[in-house]
């Protein structure tokens, strides 16, 4: 299967705004962070789809996962 | 003691004349300082029910007992009155230096009463007060009035003063201290062009004693490193500003766009914090004392200037269906000059949007500059025509709900109190829904920031449709906000420090034995007196409620789709909460718990 992974702020550096990831079915966002070697502590929200996920969160075809290190205020 | 100087000066417009008195420190004990100390003088002494544009109303410009201080961001100080926008108690926050300023001059509070039969600006240098005549400045922007008072009377001067909008009374007006920083919501500005009252100049060469000094080095050191190693204040707020929040907000889907007809925006990337610091940012800028320097300065053809921050970035973007973040840093440079709040003034020009897409105004009614979602020349334009009250613009400046209801359609004004919403759907953000209507000044987000648990997870992460335990949080945030605002220092520290740490700066400035929880029952204890005001006011209890659109429509696209706000269903265990009764009045005994009665 196929997600769109979308990257912001500090995250992007190196990696890109948007990317296209294959994975095995079944596989979670830790899959994810091992590709991408971002590791669990630079995350501070994580979107699948625009709701909360987690790091164990199981992907499906074509989801769009987003990821945010710690940032804020308004 | 220290952190507080003990001393306040007192202006009559009227009679042209000033005293200085002792600062009651028997009500400082209750209400800390600042918005607290200064609503506490305000309610002793105003009627509820005057007109805030009128002589009788008072104005209080307020630092906090840690203005001043070493502490992390000791610059703010407050702007106290009834508001002319919401017909609230009004307490508007700003940073910069001049609070800091103030307190260094030897003051804790400026209360200015009466109104001035010409334009006059007020003069602080230490000792030495005067009231003098502005009549050079009055019709000129903030920066020009900014740079001719400090050619004037030096540059290490500081001003706070109105632009033509506060002068016009529009009741959006800010009022600006040292160029770019804002004094912004609920039409302080107005209050201070109502007295004939261009500017107030400080310049402060003392020091705010502290009863501690020794115990104030660690307890700021020990600040301090939470700050540089919590992520946000440390890294995220540093490194992109507020305007990091775009991207994070629209991908939540509660984004609001085009007049809050949907919630995600497709120019969201084109506008955010990410674009700004590739494309625009020129330099961080830090207000007094600030670690965390969250401040913008970006440059766009020849102009640089400061800002633009979150909101008004969504203001004129989203909001305004504008995706060009050079018009959106030029419309905030033009609210700056005009001294407009740029919250208000952008979603009034979005709510001018919907009004001229739905034909309500009409293309003959917009000399040349057509109110269309999307025209980022409109945002510009319309922003300097709202602060001369030019044309049409006559009528934005009164905001969008008395735009909206003069064509029959205030549901077209995304209002609370009649004060503009601002950058989160409450709809996909329950607690946030629940603190917008219930905060005591009408729409806003700086009551009780419910975007930290529900969307950063900080300090930690509450499911953002759910209801569950919402009331508490609103309650408490409400409490500690109001606690922080008074002390003198920035809401964003609370980001990375808890109750027991101000307690404890508070402590060693003040050589008190505060606790966590008793600086957080002074939050309590202002935000009674607030509401009490209010209600004396004459602002009905049904009047904490969301906008017609969010309370009748669901989210129409994107992520959040499909959810709606369940306001009325929390309300009950909220004023069950706050011990009010069930139509939110506070009741007898717990006014008396707090020492209010
Ligand atoms: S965090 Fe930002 S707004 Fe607050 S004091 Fe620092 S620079 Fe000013």
């Amino acid at each position: 299967m196929k997600i769109e992974v979308r990257l912001f702020a500090t995250l992007r550096e190196n990696r890109g705004k948007v990317l296209h990831i294959s994975l095995n079915d079944g596989e979670t966002v830790r899959e994810v962070l091992n590709q991408l070697n971002i590791s669990p502590e630079e995350v501070a929200i994580l979107l699948v789809n625009g709701r909360d996920g987690l790091i164990d969160t199981a992907l499906e075809d074509n989801d769009v996962l987003s990821i945010f290190p710690p940032v804020g205020g308004g | 003691m220290g952190g507080y100087i003990g001393k306040i000066i007192r202006v009559d417009l009227t009679n042209k004349s000033f005293k200085t008195e002792a600062l009651d420190m028997e009500l400082a004990k209750g209400y800390i300082g600042g918005r607290g100390l200064a609503e506490r003088y305000y309610a002793n002494e105003v009627n509820p029910m005057v007109d805030p544009l009128s002589p009788e109303n008072k104005l209080i410009f307020a630092t906090g007992p840690l203005s001043g201080t070493p502490t992390p961001t000791g610059g703010r100080y407050m702007v106290v009155t009834k508001s002319p926008l919401t017909g609230t108690i009004a307490c508007s926050n700003s940073g910069g230096r001049w609070g800091a300023e103030l307190k260094m001059a030897g003051y804790d509070m400026i209360i200015i009463e009466g109104k001035s039969d010409t334009p006059v600006y007020i003069n602080i240098h230490d000792d030495e007060i005067s009231i003098k005549d502005a009549g050079h400045l009055w019709g000129k922007v903030t920066s020009a009035v900014t740079k001719e008072l400090n050619t004037e009377l030096g540059d290490k001067v500081k001003v706070a003063t109105i632009g033509p909008a506060g002068e016009k009374l529009s009741k959006i007006a800010a009022v600006m201290n040292d160029i770019d920083r804002a004094a912004g919501r609920s039409g302080v500005g107005a209050v201070m062009g109502s007295k004939n009252l261009k500017a107030i100049t400080v310049r402060g060469t003392g020091k705010v004693k502290v009863s501690n000094p020794e115990r104030l080095k660690e307890v700021v050191a020990a600040c301090n490193k939470k700050i540089r190693e919590n992520g946000v204040t440390g890294q995220g707020l540093p490194t992109y500003g507020t305007a990091v929040l775009v991207n994070i907000i629209n991908e939540n889907g509660v984004f609001p766009t085009n007049n809050w007809q949907q919630s995600t925006f497709h120019g969201a990337e084109a506008t955010s914090g990410e674009t700004l610091a590739e494309k625009y940012l020129v330099k961080r800028v830090g207000c007094y004392g600030c670690p965390i320097a969250c401040g913008r300065h970006c440059k766009v053809d020849d102009l640089e200037a400061g800002g633009p921050e979150y909101e008004t970035i969504w203001g004129f973007g989203a909001d305004c269906g504008v995706s060009d973040l050079g018009a959106v840093i030029k419309a905030n440079y033009w609210c700056n000059e005009m001294g407009l709040d740029t919250i208000s003034a952008a979603t009034t020009i979005a709510s001018a949007m919907e009004l001229y897409e739905k034909g309500y105004i009409k293309p003959e009614d917009v000399d040349g500059v057509p109110l269309e979602f999307g025209n980022a020349d409109a945002v510009i334009e319309w922003t300097k025509r709202m602060g001369e009250r030019e044309g049409l613009g006559d009528k934005l400046a009164e905001g969008s709900y008395r735009l909206c209801e003069g064509y029959g359609v205030p549901e077209f004004s995304i209002s609370v109190k009649k004060q503009e919403l601002p950058a989160y759907d409450p709809r996909g953000i329950q607690g946030q829904g629940l603190a917008y209507a219930t905060s005591n000044r009408g729409g806003c987000h700086v009551r009780a920031y419910l975007i930290s648990p529900e969307i950063l997870g900080l300090p930690e992460k509450l499911d953002r449709f759910s209801l569950e335990g919402k009331a508490t949080w609103v309650k408490i945030f409400q409490d500690f906000t109001a606690a922080i605002d008074s002390s003198g220092l920035c809401l964003f520290t609370s980001f990375a420090m808890g109750a027991q740490d101000y307690a404890d700066m508070y402590n060693a400035v003040c050589g008190t034995d505060l606790t966590g929880d008793t600086f957080i029952e002074a939050g309590e204890r202002i935000w009674n007196i607030e509401k009490v005001f209010n209600l004396e006011a004459g602002i009905k209890p049904e009047e904490d409620t969301l906008p017609t659109r969010v309370l009748k429509e669901a989210i129409a696209d994107g992520p959040s789709k499909g959810s709606s706000a369940k306001l009325n269903e929390i309300l009950p265990e909220y004023y069950e909460v706050r011990g009010w009764d069930n139509r939110g009045i506070p009741s007898e005994e717990k006014l008396k718990a707090l020492g209010i009665k």
